[in-house]
């Protein structure tokens, strides 16, 4: 708090002198705002671990591949035998860093919320619809899942022996950089209200770990076609289409999925995780 | 009925006078069949501390659950200064304020933080949820905590930031899920004395619980449940001025108890006599002239009288009147 007495003093004689009884003229995008202002608080009150969780596997995944195994001569090699692998790998840990981020700012805090004192018990009495309350919470996941994108960019940019082959569409980027991590947080919605509180950090190894082992993160998705079984059954895999996305948005002129398949997959996985998320949160919150 | 009108200017002032809480025909049936509450009909007067009482299991958390947005009732209608809590719960979630009965505090920040936040939800801005803050910490004597996390509270204390967040936005309507479970006695007194101080300033305040001698100090009105059924509502007063034959007299005595409380039911004007440790209680009509008998018929048998108290009667003595069973089983 940095105003003088003097501030603080007329603020309090404002209050007072506010006539009592509800404040009924609030607004529920007040109450949304208000929500929003709260989860931008803890953020940057764990900024440090934020930090911590957002680096340490896109600087250790970049830093091996891109870095220490092209340096001893081991480079896994680029896209259809051209460039090197940061082509293929700079799509990928963009794409899991929103992933990841996106589930786990959702996910986790409501194990602690729906856990055996009901703390959201207290988020839901802000005067907003059940549903909008959900929606808040999916706003505040992708913006993170954004942030973490934002953090990811310098290490990409700057750990690999040599550069990603950028050749940016900037419409689909600015798709893809909506989309990711509105899909993610909503995920993260889905996993924390369908799975049992005690079990959702169990989920991260049992669902998320495959998921972006097998995401078309390590590998462009349209390579796949000599293992045609794996290429089918990785369709139900949202992060193949936000790495593709990636993969299109930045180095469109290497292979990749269609656009349209793309952007076509994360529109109804998006709107079906969302309405998904804010149906199982209405179910766990509303008696 | 002045809220059932369309929508028109001057609606507001007709709700400022409509109850602070009604319900009618209120219901909750559960999946799986299970009748938590039936048939409710309830209507809190502003200004009034009104005390749900019953035992655990009585419905009386999914009463305050319904009213306050949070359980979808199966039928009937349930509103709050006018507002309908099923078809406009963001409405009428502006109007409440709740402390339900585990510390939902938000764990995530300090103490401080718990209030300004809660404003900021309700449409406060900055400036003013800072200054409500300040001073409902001043208040409920929680200023030296401010920087605190929640956790660092004790129970008294945590409850008493409870209290101040779900005042922040100047609810119309003060909920309390059984507020004292749990707590320390002198926590308890105090928090008793703060619900007080509330009514006093004109604040409507609903409270459940399962302690009688609660709802008996603080309540103007009492609705008395079981098993999600409403039996009585009165003031303390008049439910107790209700149950006929229920004065309760309590006899200190050593040596064989049942004995004697056998041979006082034969006493004439005693309803009732229960053996208990260390002693006898016993319900008759009318205490005047009834202590002599009692006393001459504890002589004939073996035990030995040490002291006689005769009680009101209380909010137990309607209950058990009701339904046979103790408050507390």
């Amino acid at each position: 708090m940095t105003e003088g007495a003097a501030a603080r003093e007329a603020a309090r004689v404002e209050a007072a002198t506010e006539t009592p009884g509800p404040a009924d003229a609030a607004h529920p995008l007040a109450a949304f705002g208000g929500l929003l202002l709260r989860d931008l608080r803890v953020l940057t009150k764990e900024r440090g671990r934020f930090l911590v969780r957002t680096v340490s596997q896109p600087l250790l995944l970049v830093f091996v591949f891109t870095y220490v195994l092209p340096s001893i001569g081991r480079d896994l090699g680029g896209v259809g035998g051209q460039g090197s692998f940061t082509d293929v790998l700079v799509p990928g840990v963009l794409a899991i860093a929103i992933l990841i981020k996106g589930v786990q700012s959702v996910a986790l805090p409501l194990v602690q919320e729906f856990g055996y004192t009901r703390e959201i018990e207290d988020r839901v009495m802000a005067p907003l619809p059940v549903w909008a309350v959900a929606l808040e919470k999916i706003a505040s996941g992708a913006l993170q899942g954004l942030l973490a994108a934002a953090i990811v960019v310098p290490i990409v940019a700057l750990v690999p022996a040599e550069p990603i082959a950028l050749d940016i569409t900037w419409p689909a980027l600015v798709a893809v950089l909506l989309l990711a991590p509105v899909l993610s947080s909503a995920l993260g919605l889905v996993m924390g209200t369908f799975v049992e509180p005690d079990n959702v950090p169990l989920m991260f190894s049992v669902i998320i770990l495959p998921v972006t082992f097998l995401g078309a993160t390590y590998f462009p998705w349209a390579e796949l076609s000599v293992i045609p079984w794996l290429q089918v059954a990785l369709l139900v895999n949202p992060l193949v289409y936000i790495a593709e996305g990636f993969r299109y948005a930045l180095t469109a002129d290497l292979p990749h999925m269609p656009p349209v398949a793309i952007f076509g997959a994360l529109l109804v996985a998006t709107a079906a995780a969302t309405w998904l998320g804010v149906h199982g949160f209405r179910r766990r919150v509303l008696g | 009925m002045t809220h059932a009108l369309p929508e028109a200017p001057g609606a507001e002032e007709d709700r400022v006078a409509a109850p602070a809480v009604r319900t009618s025909a209120l219901a909750k049936t559960y999946p799986g069949g299970l009748s938590a509450v039936a048939d409710l009909d309830l209507t809190v007067e502003a200004g009034e501390i009104f005390g749900l009482l019953g035992p655990n299991g009585a419905g009386k958390t999914t009463t305050i659950g319904m009213l306050t947005t949070r359980v979808v009732p199966t039928s009937g209608s349930a509103t709050v200064r006018g507002v309908d809590v099923v078809a406009e719960p963001a409405r009428a979630k502006q109007r409440i304020g709740v402390v339900p009965q585990t510390n939902t505090l938000d764990r995530s920040l300090d103490v401080w933080e718990n209030l300004y936040f809660h404003g900021r939800y309700f449409g406060l801005t900055a400036r003013a949820s800072r200054a409500r803050a300040d001073d409902l910490l001043e208040r409920f004597r929680l200023t030296g905590k401010a920087r605190q996390r929640p956790a660092a509270l004790s129970g008294g204390m945590a409850q008493r930031l409870m209290v101040a967040r779900a005042l922040l936005h100047r609810p119309a309507v003060l909920f309390l899920d059984e507020p004292t479970t749990g707590l320390d006695p002198q926590s308890r007194i105090a928090l008793w004395d703060l619900l007080v101080e509330l009514h006093h300033e004109g604040e409507t305040i609903v409270i459940t619980t399962h302690y009688m001698e609660e709802a008996e100090r603080l309540c103007d009105r009492v609705a008395i449940m079981d098993h999600g059924r409403l039996l009585t509502v009165g003031t303390p007063a008049e439910l107790k001025a209700s149950v006929e034959g229920d004065r309760v007299v309590d006899l200190s005595a050593d040596g064989d108890v049942d004995a004697l409380a056998k041979r006082l039911r034969g006493v004439a004007g005693v309803h009732h006599a229960d053996a208990r440790p260390g002693g006898v209680r016993v319900w008759a009509a009318e205490v005047r002239g009834l202590l002599p008998p009692l006393l001459a018929a504890a002589d004939t048998v073996e035990a030995r009288v040490s002291d006689v108290g005769v009680s009101e009667p209380s909010l137990e003595s309607v209950f058990i009147s009701l339904t046979g069973r103790e408050l507390r089983d």
